[in-house]
């Protein structure tokens, strides 16, 4: 049903060949732009607008004026969009749609940031702190779904994750022992998935659901009947330690953000290009992904299946448990109630608008962190834009990502249905 | 998911063999793996786990554990003292207090002392009544209605701001509010239902996305002067007056005409399943969208109309949330009766009379855990964990066959759902 309705798009769209994919992409970007030239510009006052490097407010700084700055960004996004409407060639594509959308982006924060300052370092570093576990749980996805295991319990396994890293680090008060038991938590919810999907043949989206529902309420009824009376015995556990590494922390905006901070940063971050790797270069990664798209040819050439995908959900489920410790162990200090609140399903979000790709996952997952982190600041610096539709960012981007509004994003082909040996 | 309606077994053996007495039947099927079978032994399998939580989450008991081998009736009656305590707790919370029954009897009590359980039990099923069809009648179609959730908050919304804002006359300014919230839900709907239908767009990432859209949209609109309560600092809104709430049977008791509304609803949900011409089509869709097309269905229209109708009805539920129970916005006046609703229909097995009985047990569960939290001081989470196992063993009966050994039933209804993927 979906091929045939796609194959029907696919009509529509060769019918009217102006109207290909970086046309349409030109003329969104053209009306933002002149949404940004017009509206910011003229909503933004004639104040410099300050963007510090340094983390206080008198250091250096870039500072340009708010009202030009929302003008001239926004023209360059009309510009961006009027390059890639008359056809500019195809390999500029890319680059000309980054352009466009961070222009669009400055000029909403000239406006934004007009009479004010922004700190850089603070942002930057607080838009990778928040996407560190959407990172995490993307990449779970990723590997999940490129064998052909539809993952929505990221959420469980994040709250399990985070459940276990609590407790486990405050019980034997060691970070590292928290670390690895949200890993294992994330793998318990990963095995249900597993068995459930895999070998009972449930829908997998069911299961997963399911399982995000059954997660929040077994770590609430623990947390509850634990933690909430003996805080001081389960749910006070210790932080990851911040590390410095000498030399290179003592580059600007860079420095601080990615050589000073926790072992996840890295984790997270060396895990995307090991993914990446492992998928495109690695044994491993090419049975993955034909399982991922068609099972029964990988079977007939001696590719367990099945065991390939058991082995996927697995490593997904501990690489989302670690992201899940984030939680508990890098952001705040104990274990709440449901507190990952939706982050797992931002990951899913992440993990589609990425394109089922890590790299792609990774810059999702950075868009939607960085919008979380402005949502953040806006609200604190009293702007008029609510913080609510800063945060809905991420889940309207999604919607018009597979709705094929600006081109579209496929699942990999056996994505969720599972393998029956006949 | 397809639910793969069974075509009426044929066994011509049998009828030309001798018919088998109703004894012998009875007596087959009592140990096979059909539909009541497993809807049984898997509350059995669920409340067995959950017991278990409730001994591991218990200091007193876990101590007695220790010398078990020494004297192991200790921790035995402890166990079972704690277990029994607690579920006899939730069927005197849900069904009926046995206490309170003896004293109307009696003339000390009065009747609606002994009515309490039984309304408390109604009143949290209504709503779920409604998000529950609203998911099983998407499953019929062959989609995957995740957005109950935003949708019964949009419901919600749009219920309650025609409720306090249009002030119209008594019965009148009711009918209104409940055309307002089913409205809202429909539009929440009709977004993935158009998107599925047009660009083939899953509605299971849609739907997700719509939530929380949803729950950050009514988070802002609380706060918004006109509809926040000017005299209180915290997040609600004004309450709606009595001539929008939905009335209430008797005195003290909560349980309103929302209960009433469902079964109707629920019976025309059925008449139009089972006996109308859309019914009719939505059914061939979800069994086989290729060939309903060939039949001449257009399953674009049938996606389309089906989520709206889907969307409607979870509206509804919100609506006999605010206007029954709640009365005033706030940011989870919906509760979780959106994902509540999905577990319904799965346990309900999409066919509106089983959601129906479904959203009792449900709602029985639910006031029953109010009890065992005030009583045995259960967590309430412990509900959640209960309905989220119910339901994995529901959709994987497989399981359920494997654990008790039971007989492969002989009508093929419990076939495993097979996924669809994304």
């Amino acid at each position: 049903m979906t091929t045939a309705t796609m194959e029907e798009f696919a009509e529509v769209v060769t019918q009217r060949r102006f109207w290909d994919r970086p046309r349409r992409l030109g003329a969104a970007l053209v009306l933002l732009g002149i949404v940004a030239a017009v509206l910011f510009g003229s909503l933004a006052p004639s104040r410099t607008a300050r963007f510090t490097i340094s983390q206080n407010e008198s250091g250096a700084a870039i500072s340009i004026n708010g009202e030009v700055g929302a003008i001239l960004f926004g023209v360059i996004t009309v510009a961006a969009g009027a390059a890639l409407l008359a056809g500019a060639g195809r390999r500029w594509q890319t680059t000309l749609l980054g352009i466009g959308i961070v222009a669009f982006v400055l000029s909403f924060l000239c406006w934004q940031v007009a009479g004010k300052f922004m700190p850089l370092v603070d942002t930057a570093s607080g838009t990778l702190q928040v996407a560190l576990p959407l990172i995490l749980g993307a990449l779970a996805g990723v590997i999940g779904e490129r064998s052909g295991v539809v993952n929505v319990a990221i959420e469980g396994q994040f709250l399990f994750g985070a459940f276990f890293a609590a407790m486990i680090a405050t019980m034997a008060t060691s970070v590292w022992a928290g670390l690895i038991s949200a890993a294992i938590g994330g793998v318990i919810i990963a095995g249900m998935l597993a068995v459930l999907a895999i070998r009972f043949l449930v829908d997998q989206v069911v299961v997963g659901i399911v399982l995000n529902l059954f997660a929040t309420g077994v770590t609430g009824f623990l947390y509850e009947r634990l933690m909430q009376t003996e805080q001081q015995k389960y749910n006070t556990p210790p932080q990851l330690p911040t590390w410095r590494v000498p030399g290179l922390a003592d580059i600007p905006v860079i420095g601080p953000v990615l050589f000073n901070t926790t072992v996840l940063t890295w984790l997270a971050l060396g895990l995307v290009v090991i993914v990446h790797f492992g998928l495109s270069r690695t044994k491993w990664g090419l049975r993955t992904r034909a399982v991922g798209e068609h099972p029964t040819a990988a079977d007939t050439v001696g590719i367990r299946v099945r065991g390939l995908r058991y082995l996927n959900v697995l490593i997904g489920g501990a690489i989302a448990g670690a992201g899940g410790a984030y939680f508990t162990l890098v952001a705040t200090a104990s274990f709440q109630k449901n507190m990952t609140s939706g982050a797992g399903f931002i990951a899913l979000a992440a993990l589609i608008f990425g394109r089922w790709t890590p790299f792609g996952a990774l810059g999702a997952a950075l868009f939607f962190g960085f919008a979380q982190k402005l949502a953040t600041y806006l609200s604190a610096v009293g702007s008029p834009v609510p913080s609510q539709f800063l945060n809905m960012l991420p889940y309207i981007a999604t919607i018009v990502a597979v709705a094929g509004l600006v081109g579209r994003v496929r699942a990999p082909a056996a994505d969720g249905v599972p393998y029956v040996k006949s | 998911m397809t639910t793969t309606e069974a075509a009426p077994p044929k066994e011509p053996k049998h009828r030309e063999q001798r018919r088998e007495s109703f004894l012998s039947v009875f007596l087959h099927n009592l140990w096979s793996a059909n539909t009541v079978v497993v809807t049984i032994l898997s509350i059995v399998l669920a409340m067995i786990i959950g017991g278990i939580l409730m001994i591991v989450s218990d200091a007193d008991v876990l101590k007695m554990f220790g010398y078990f081998t020494a004297r192991p009736s200790d921790a035995l009656n402890a166990s079972w003292t704690l277990v029994s305590t607690a579920y006899g707790d939730m069927l005197k919370g849900s069904i009926v207090d046995p206490a309170a029954m003896s004293a109307w009897f009696d003339g000390t009590g009065s009747w609606q002392a002994a009515f309490f359980p039984i309304s408390e039990t109604l009143t949290y099923a209504a709503p779920l009544v409604f998000t529950g069809l609203s998911v099983a009648i998407a499953f019929r179609g062959g989609l995957f209605n995740i957005g109950g959730q935003g949708q019964a908050v949009i419901g919600c919304i749009c219920s309650a701001v025609a409720g306090f804002s249009l002030g119209l006359p008594i019965v009148l300014n009711l009918i209104v509010a409940l055309l307002a919230g089913l409205i809202g839900g429909a539009i929440w709907g009709f977004i993935p239902g158009f998107l599925k239908a047009r660009t083939g767009a899953h509605e299971v990432i849609i739907t997700i996305m719509l939530n929380y859209t949803a729950g950050l949209f009514l988070t802002w609109l609380i706060l918004q002067s006109g509809v926040h309560d000017p005299q209180r600092s915290d997040a609600i809104s004004k309450a709606v007056p009595e001539s929008a709430q939905l009335p209430s049977f008797g005195g003290s008791l909560r349980v309103h005409l929302g209960i009433v509304l469902a079964v109707l609803v629920t019976a025309g949900i059925a008449w139009m399943l089972n006996r109308s011409a859309f019914g009719f089509e939505l059914r061939a869709v979800g069994a086989n969208p290729n060939a309903a097309r060939t039949a001449g269905i257009s399953v674009t229209k049938t996606y389309t109309l089906l989520m709206v109708v889907a969307g409607a009805l979870a509206g509804l539920g919100g609506a006999t949330q605010v206007l029954g129970t709640a009365y005033t916005l706030t940011p989870a006046v919906a509760g979780n009766i959106g994902f509540d609703g999905l577990l319904v229909a799965l346990l309900g097995r999409n066919r509106p009379w089983g959601t129906l009985f479904a959203a009792i047990l449900f709602g029985a569960l639910r006031a029953g855990g109010n009890r065992m939290q005030s009583y045995s001081g259960i967590s309430l989470e412990l509900v959640s964990v209960l309905q989220a196992l119910i339901v994995i063993f529901i959709a994987a009966p497989a399981l359920v066959k494997t654990i008790f050994h039971l007989r492969a039933a002989r009508s093929a209804r419990l076939g495993a759902s097979m996924a669809k993927g994304w």
